[in-house]
């Protein structure tokens, strides 16, 4: 190469030591190259830890303040057997959406390393959580700290008062139910931690007065007529369980709907990243890809760096086969990255079949096109819309259908011409949260009787209930502290039904048998 | 623009809470995989941490999940020779098929064990929980002993690095008020006065008082501004004292049979019994110390190392034990410094008339002075006369003296929770 003694072809850094001169320089050097490439991001926050803090980071999914459960510390302790037994690397990053927009650096990394997390989490990751519709709808980035602190602090509160294991109770019934904590269509309304806690006083009397109307036993005047018209309550059936509980169960106390309310609040802040994990993690590996590599096109760093940087970034995007014991379902980074890479590669280098595909892409500015495909979709849309035929040939999917009533799994689609489209929408299906996981709804409360709840579980392509199910009950049963019935609905068929209580037991054993098993 | 901060001097250990948390709802489990450590384990590493395993079935968060069965479609990736039209047998458990459709299963799952690690602090502290030390009461300030410094009120002189500064200002606020409160109020009634005069028609005015008033509260001024505003003695400083700190000390008697009657396997019963009786004393008293003493017919004080390892033979005559073990009492632990423990391991075999000595040594010499005595007889078979004689012993100290027996190793932790349980206070 022929080096004219310019300045800025010097590499920025030699050796694999990082300073904090030197993160500051490549955190320079990639945001130049962000800018050009038009990404827009939070202000980012870059923390130096160290990897007892990444294990601390790690099993508390990646918040820095977060309230105390054993959950947290099970997972802490599986963090730290992996990464004792080196099964595990630390390395890659863990982000946080908010604004700013913090990640975190480990100190043991070399310095290509961090340079590579810097353009994968505050770059890629930042304009992701800055751009994505999910995240602009459903998370507020600049209260969530507050928010946690909030959390964290009244819980605390709440263990002091009530006793740790009351309050332990609670949130395991609410994790079991976390995922049932979300309106998926319904806009929440962002407000900073300061609100939430003057709003929450006001919410502890406003609730009291709502419930006793709807328990109200005194019988009304004049009753005879009405009961022709009793409704059902609720009228419409209601998807989000915890916040049908936190506003309708009875016999909850305030502290108690305030913890279910939290725990629904922090399931509300994952939704997006649970919806969006293929494309967020793409998009993030599909920068950090294309900043280093310009950052070695200009220069700035030596041919050992790319080196440590393409073997790490190779073992992130591979993708095992299915017979191989690896095989760990699809890897997210891989097909991801293997989208994004081909989106450009059609916006500058189209063959005939990517104009027959993507007609108003095909030739198209590459950076607008990536935008727009981060900007508006999810992860099951984003498939749908934006997966071509070569990454499916490139990844040589194909689709297996797995019937019950069979004696055999039939391959479906495959990668062929007469496959691509069924496998792309297949594969479509397999990211939309609402095939993954079970749809149940509240259907009724019998408010005048027994005051038992009743859920009605629509079956997706006649797929059971795991076997779960009635542990997850009794934590209703725990919350609602009525009888609960979960019916399994196959069509208008009722095919399986749970009740908790089971039928025929008394209330008192359902208590006993959540406590902690014993050893045998 | 971004921030670049160095958080690694922040406080590491922010899961240690739920660390303990998970602990603490699993205690059962760990408990018993403790107590199962403390008989497989060798002598040596007794006191280290353990590996504890949980069912994972047992640390199940259920969750709502898709079942198997029903109609499920699954997009794999690496097809290598399948066409659509293709049938494949389905395979057993579905193994090769991932964790198919059912999305939010946890990582854990698989795995029918979930293991991890307890340090050593949280081993013993699983290990003894639930048992005290007997008759923990003596208690002896040492000589040599570490002082600590506590705050004892204030005091009047100190450097000036203790000043107490709200104190030294409210001492000067009050010798102010003391001082001058007489002639405050003195000046108020002539101010007063003079006031009223000054209000007087101007006719009627006595120019002289006026001028009277005017010199005494010019002079009473002066006086109340001449009191200093800090003075001397208005200086009060914190008082630090230095107290001993208290500390118990307790010396631990093992003593062990070495005859040839006892074999290695034996021998290796009774060292874990001391092991963990060493242990137990150390997390209770600040100092330790251990005797050894072994004995076949004549006894021998000896160290560590000698006192497990190394073989004799012979008779047994365990009198001569128990004789040395009172004079060592004598001469070097006296009862009124010292919490003495004594713990003695044998087969059972002695002389036969040796056995009423023991008993006459014990009840007049050494159970008085000692807070607890444990025996234990570690074999199979029938007691022998010395039993009985203990057992004569147990009866007039009941609250100090302890015996049981030990068939195998797994009966060693049991033994020992049995002696050392918690008494609830009657």
């Amino acid at each position: 190469m022929l080096d004219t003694g310019l300045n800025d072809k010097q590499p920025i850094s030699t050796t694999s030591e990082w300073t904090f001169e030197l993160i500051q320089e490549y955190d320079r050097e990639i945001a130049l190259l962000a800018k050009e490439f038009g990404l827009d991001t939070y202000p980012n926050q870059i923390e130096v830890i160290s990897s007892e803090q990444m294990m601390d980071a790690y099993s508390s999914v990646g918040m820095p303040v977060g309230y105390n459960h054993w959950s947290f510390g099970k997972q802490f302790i599986s963090v730290e057997n992996n990464y004792q037994r080196g099964r595990m690397g630390l390395a890659y990053e863990i982000v946080i959406n908010s604004n700013p927009c913090i990640a975190y650096l480990m100190e043991e990394n070399t310095m290509t390393m961090q340079a590579l997390v810097i353009a994968h989490a505050s770059y890629g990751h930042n304009s992701f959580f800055k751009g994505n519709y999910l995240f602009r709808t459903w998370t507020d980035a600049s209260s969530i700290i507050d928010y946690l602190l909030f959390a964290k602090n009244y819980i605390a509160r709440c263990e002091e008062r009530y006793g740790v294991d009351e309050v332990e109770a609670l949130l395991d019934s609410c994790h079991a139910l976390m995922n049932y904590g979300v309106d998926r269509y319904k806009r929440p309304y962002p407000i900073s931690a300061h609100e939430e806690e003057r709003r929450q006083k006001e919410r502890e009397e406003y609730r009291q007065r709502q419930l006793n109307d709807l328990w109200r036993t005194i019988p009304k005047l004049g009753g005879g007529e009405e009961e022709a018209t009793v409704q059902r309550f609720p009228e419409e059936p209601q998807e989000n369980l915890l916040y049908f509980i936190e506003k309708n169960a009875p016999l909850l106390e305030n502290w108690q709907r305030e913890l279910i309310r939290i725990v629904r609040k922090m399931a509300q802040y994952f939704y997006p990243q649970r919806q969006t994990q293929v494309m967020n993690e793409g998009w993030a590996t599909f920068w950090h890809y294309t900043l280093l590599n310009e950052l070695h096109a200009k220069g700035k760093v030596t041919d050992g760096f790319m080196m440590e940087f393409l073997s790490s970034h190779t073992s992130v995007i591979y993708q095992p086969p299915y017979d191989s014991p690896y095989y760990n379902g699809i890897n997210p980074y891989a097909l991801g990255f293997s989208i994004f890479t081909d989106l450009r590669r059609i916006c500058e280098n189209p063959t005939d079949e990517d104009r027959a595909w993507f007609p108003d892409i095909a030739g198209s500015n590459w950076k607008e096109t990536l935008q727009f495909a981060m900007r508006d979709f999810k992860d099951e849309s984003f498939i749908l819309q934006f997966l071509s035929p070569k990454v499916m040939r490139d990844m040589k999917l194909f689709c297996i259908s797995d019937d019950d009533r069979e004696k055999e799994i039939e391959v479906g689609a495959i990668h062929n011409e007469d496959g691509y489209r069924e496998l792309r929408a297949k594969l479509a299906g397999q990211y939309n949260l609402g095939n993954r996981e079970p749809n149940i709804q509240v259907y009724s409360v019998d408010t005048r009787g027994d005051r038992s709840i009743t859920l009605h579980h629509t079956q997706h392509q006649r797929r059971p209930l795991g076997k779960d199910t009635f542990e997850v009950l009794k934590h209703l049963h725990r919350l609602w502290g009525f009888d609960v019935h979960l019916q399994s609905f196959n069509g208008d068929e009722i095919t399986a039904s749970y009740h908790c209580p089971e039928q025929g037991r008394d209330r008192s054993e359902i208590e006993e048998s959540m406590l902690v098993p014993k050893p045998i | 623009m971004s921030y670049i901060i160095d958080r690694r001097l922040n406080g590491k250990k922010k899961s240690t809470v739920n660390r303990q948390r998970f602990l603490r709802r699993y205690k059962a489990h760990i408990k018993k995989a403790v107590g199962e450590a403390m008989n497989s384990r060798s002598i040596t590493d007794l006191g280290k941490g353990e590996k504890i395993s949980i069912p994972t079935r047992d640390l199940n968060e259920p969750i709502f999940s898709n079942g198997r069965g029903g109609h499920m479609e699954q997009v794999l990736p690496g097809n290598k020779e399948f066409v659509t039209g293709d049938r494949i047998p389905r395979p057993g458990q579905g193994q090769g098929q991932g964790s198919g459709g059912s999305g939010a299963s946890d990582s854990g799952e698989g795995m029918d064990e979930f293991a991890f690690q307890i340090s050593q602090d949280e081993f013993l502290e699983f290990m003894f929980e639930g048992l005290e030390l007997p008759n923990m009461v003596k208690r002896k300030l040492a000589g040599n002993d570490a002082f600590h410094v506590v705050r004892a009120g204030i005091c009047n002189e100190g450097s000036p690095g203790r000043l107490n500064v709200v104190r030294s200002m409210r001492a000067a606020n009050a010798r102010r008020i003391a001082l001058s409160g007489g002639k405050r109020r003195n000046l108020k009634l002539l101010e007063q006065e003079l006031l009223a005069e000054e209000e007087k028609d101007i006719a009627l005015r006595d120019q002289r008082k006026l001028d009277e008033l005017r010199a005494k509260i010019e002079d009473l001024r002066g006086r109340v501004s001449r009191i200093p505003f800090l003075d001397d003695f208005d200086l009060k400083y914190n008082l630090l004292v230095k107290q001993p700190r208290p500390s118990s000390k307790a010396v631990m008697f093992c003593l062990m049979d070495v005859s040839g009657s006892m074999n290695q396997a034996t021998k290796d019963m009774a060292k874990r019994f001391f092991l963990l009786l060493y242990l137990f004393l150390q997390r209770s008293y600040e100092y330790t110390e251990i005797v050894f003493i072994r004995h076949h017919t004549s006894a021998k004080e000896v160290d560590e190392q000698e006192f497990f390892y190394s073989r004799e033979t012979g008779g047994t005559i365990v009198s001569s034990a128990l004789k040395m073990m009172r004079n060592i009492m004598r001469e070097r632990y006296p009862a009124s410094e010292w919490n003495i423990y004594g713990a003695q391991a044998s087969d059972g075999d002695n002389w036969n008339d040796d056995s009423s000595t023991c008993h006459k040594i014990l009840i007049d010499d050494i159970m008085p002075h000692v807070q607890y005595y444990s025996y234990v007889e570690i074999t199979p078979r029938d007691h022998q006369a010395l039993w009985d004689e203990y057992q004569s012993v147990a009866e007039v100290f009941p609250e100090h003296f302890a015996m049981e027996q030990i068939i195998d190793v797994g009966d060693i932790y049991p033994v020992f929770r049995q002696l050392f349980t918690q008494k609830v206070a009657v």
